[in-house]
């Protein structure tokens, strides 16, 4: 038998590079072209949008008028605003007490859910449903549901024998917040659920069972093992949902336009109703912009005790 | 063959539009042929859905391909909801691009009048040869004497009630002061059969109602120059004072949360006796008889007769609401945008729309009063008349920005609602007009 051997072909040295790959051999450059994309991203959708809402908001633009600069006059008369105290105080309301209830029964959901049980991941995927639905329908089912004339929830308390007369969940000013109240959190118990229980799952069962031998009863193993672990999780799920709560508007809008007589008016909504309504697009920006100051000292706030909590 | 550049083209076309258009809609017809535009020219009309569905049908299945063959232009009718229009105008203006023309609602037309083409031209030769325009139709479509949208229709409410249970409380008509719907409401609310109107933010009904009758107390926004804010008048007083009990004694009070679809719904259904709206409950009723009945079983359209909004001290008015063409200012396709609002207004074409809308609306004009649609059902005949009691918003003053702003802030609208829900009247007119001198000055 024979065997043939192809000829060694003679070492050249390593392929000729083009300029582009010898830039990119440096790793300042090659950074720097990896976060090109998202810096075009967050400029183009966020830093642009922001930048032109600061300069709509020193300007007496319209709808279709640029306007001329006007300082701080937008702020100034937004400030004297009723409607728009009202909206700061309805935003507020809504935010804290919807925040407290989600992650009261987001973290209840996802420690039954860190159990073992049949049928879990059907489950787990059952209970995002209200977070998947886009808001606009659910948000219609809702109302529906709490239509003065043909509630169900008034029917169904009715027949339980609970309410004698009907309960006027969006006409009543004090329920109609309430009520939005109740679908926001509906909606937002799905995402602190599942992102509690990702941040659970993290957790070594070791320690829970080392605990659990030296003798921590449940409530201890939570108090001292899971809560600590689980924190810095939790602080970054509420640091986004206060955003995203914040700056609600779908919800308010479909479910009661920001009434009854501004009951429900939130910032975006009386942004929108300003802005878009009115064609005062320089008034609208402003009212969207007030809310910035709040979120970010929110944000600053939150960053900085998440460093604390995980340098410590 | 000789090339044509871009530039050339542009030239060419632009001096064919010129020269079949010289002679306006009575040109192209004449001609019978369409005049020459650039090829793949697209008129893009953009309008509300209607609350008459067959009359979309009508404009998209007949119209629209009738004016393809007529002026050789592509139409594009695009429908949407109503509360979508404003987002859709300002992106427009904003982005400069977008529908041609667009049909505005309310007095919008006062919130873009920078961003709007002159159609003063169209404007003039419909009136004309239509018997003239009626006078809120164009108090929201002209500044000073330049028309900056071609009037279309004018929608309006009157009261939806249920002809049997008035008579069964001893009424043969509908009342014609608010001491008597207040009597009558008390009566049929004991009946489990309240009267129903919206005091919630929803653009239509809501005004509808509450802007008349705080008119026919005598109260007004502001006085006729429209610099100065007058409603924290006795008047205006009075009409909150009464509207407290009114609301509680005679009204369905879950009306603090319903949109302009809820009345439909809770007349239809037969939980309201009597509510301000369009023609649209008597028109779905008569739709669908098997859907809608009485409690006898019978056809619910056979036991609604429409009537006009009582009477007060100051007067008996309706807010109509008056529907305008607007030719957007970046329009690129002006010349044929205009040709096309010419050839839709003119009475054999918009004959076809108004039957569809069979008194849903009034046209613009006075010609249509005569037409022999408001022969065809009785019921729906007084709304004929709505236009001639028309006031609009910001009266005494004109239909302005600061009277959208009004409205859009839904500052009369709350000034009740805030009153039903407790605050003392004199405190909830004078939050109102503290509102109001906010926007005008």
């Amino acid at each position: 038998m024979t065997f043939t051997y192809a000829a060694a072909t003679p070492y050249a040295g390593t392929p000729r590079r083009g300029p582009l790959t010898r830039l990119l051999e440096d790793e300042r450059w090659l950074a720097v072209a990896l976060l090109l994309p998202t810096v075009a991203l967050l400029g183009l959708f966020i830093a642009y949008p922001f930048v032109k809402g600061v300069e709509l908001s020193v300007t007496d633009a319209k709808v279709g008028v640029p306007g001329h600069f006007v300082g701080l006059q937008n702020f100034e008369q937004v400030w004297n605003d009723g409607i728009f105290r009202v909206a700061v105080w309805n935003t507020c309301v809504y935010t804290v007490v919807t925040t407290i209830f989600k992650l009261a029964l987001g973290l209840w959901l996802a420690l039954l859910l860190n159990n073992n049980f049949k049928g879990k991941a059907f489950t787990r995927a059952f209970i995002l449903l209200p977070f998947i639905i886009p808001t606009v329908l659910s948000t219609l089912a809702w109302k529906w549901m709490f239509d003065p004339t043909f509630s169900v929830i008034n029917w169904l308390l009715f027949q339980l024998g609970i309410i004698r007369s009907r309960i006027n969940w969006l006409g009543d000013p004090n329920l109609a917040l309430i009520s939005v109240i109740i679908v926001n959190v509906w909606r937002g118990v799905p995402f602190y659920a599942i992102s509690l229980l990702a941040g659970l799952q993290t957790i070594s069962p070791e320690l829970h069972e080392a605990a659990a031998i030296d003798g921590a009863r449940a409530w201890q193993r939570f108090r001292h093992v899971t809560w600590p672990l689980l924190l810095p999780v939790t602080l970054v799920i509420v640091l986004f949902s206060v955003i995203q709560t914040f700056a609600d508007f779908q919800l308010v809008y479909v479910l009661t336009g920001g009434g009854p007589a501004n009951a429900t008016q939130l910032f975006a909504t009386y942004a929108y109703q300003i802005g878009i309504g009115t064609g005062l697009l320089s008034q609208g920006a402003t009212i969207s912009l007030a809310v910035f100051p709040v979120l970010l000292l929110v944000v600053i706030v939150q960053l900085l005790y998440i460093r604390r909590v995980e340098t410590h | 063959m000789a090339r044509i550049d871009r530039r050339r083209l542009l030239k060419l076309s632009g001096a064919g539009a010129i020269a079949a258009g010289s002679g306006g809609l009575a040109g192209i017809l004449a001609s019978g042929r369409a005049p020459a535009y650039a090829q793949g020219t697209t008129v893009h009309y953009l309008r509300w859905s209607d609350f008459v569905p067959a009359s979309d049908q009508v404009l998209k299945t007949k119209i629209a391909p009738e004016g393809e063959k007529a002026l050789g232009i592509k139409l594009t009718f695009e429908m949407v909801n109503a509360n979508d229009i404003q987002a859709r105008v300002t992106s427009s203006v904003q982005s400069g691009s977008g529908p041609d023309i667009i049909l505005a609602l309310n007095n919008w037309p006062q919130l873009y009048t920078e961003s709007l083409a002159d159609v003063s031209d169209v404007a003039d030769e419909v009136g004309k040869s239509q018997g003239g325009f009626y006078d809120v139709s164009k108090a929201v479509a002209t500044v000073g004497n330049k028309w900056i949208g071609a009037p279309w229709a004018l929608g309006g409410g009157l009261v939806a009630y249920r002809k049997s249970w008035f008579q069964e409380i001893g009424l043969d008509k509908f009342p014609e002061t608010w001491d008597a719907l207040r009597d009558a409401g008390k009566k049929l609310k004991a009946k489990g059969r309240p009267l129903g109107q919206t005091l919630g933010h929803t653009f239509g009904d809501a005004p509808s109602f509450w802007y008349p009758y705080l008119w026919s107390w005598g109260g007004k926004e502001v006085e006729a120059g429209g610099k100065t804010v007058a409603l924290n008048s006795k008047e205006t007083i009075e009409s909150v004072k009464f509207a407290v009990p009114f609301w509680k004694e005679a009204c369905d009070e879950g009306g603090l949360a319903w949109d302009d679809s809820s009345n439909n719904r809770a007349f239809l259904s037969g939980s309201i006796s009597a509510t301000n709206n369009g023609a649209s409950i008597y028109l779905e009723a008569k739709r669908k008889p098997d859907n809608y009945q009485t409690e006898k079983g019978t056809p619910m359209w056979q036991d609604i007769l429409h009537a006009p909004l009582p009477m007060g001290a100051g007067g008996q008015y309706n807010l109509p609401n008056p529907f305008t063409n607007m030719l957007m200012g970046y329009s690129k396709n002006q010349k044929a945008a205009k040709d096309f609002l010419r050839w839709i207004s003119s009475k054999p074409i918009f004959e076809q729309w108004f039957t569809s809308q069979q008194g849903y609306t009034d046209g613009a004009t006075l010609y249509w009063e005569e037409d022999k649609v408001w022969g065809a059902d009785p019921v729906l005949l007084p709304f004929r008349d709505l236009p001639r009691k028309g006031r609009l918003m910001g009266y005494a003053g004109p239909p302005n920005r600061a009277s959208a702003e009004a409205q859009t802030k839904y500052i009369i609208v709350d000034m009740y609602a805030k009153a039903v829900q407790g605050l003392a009247p004199e405190d909830a007119v004078k939050w109102a007009h503290e509102e109001m001198v906010k926007i005008y000055t």
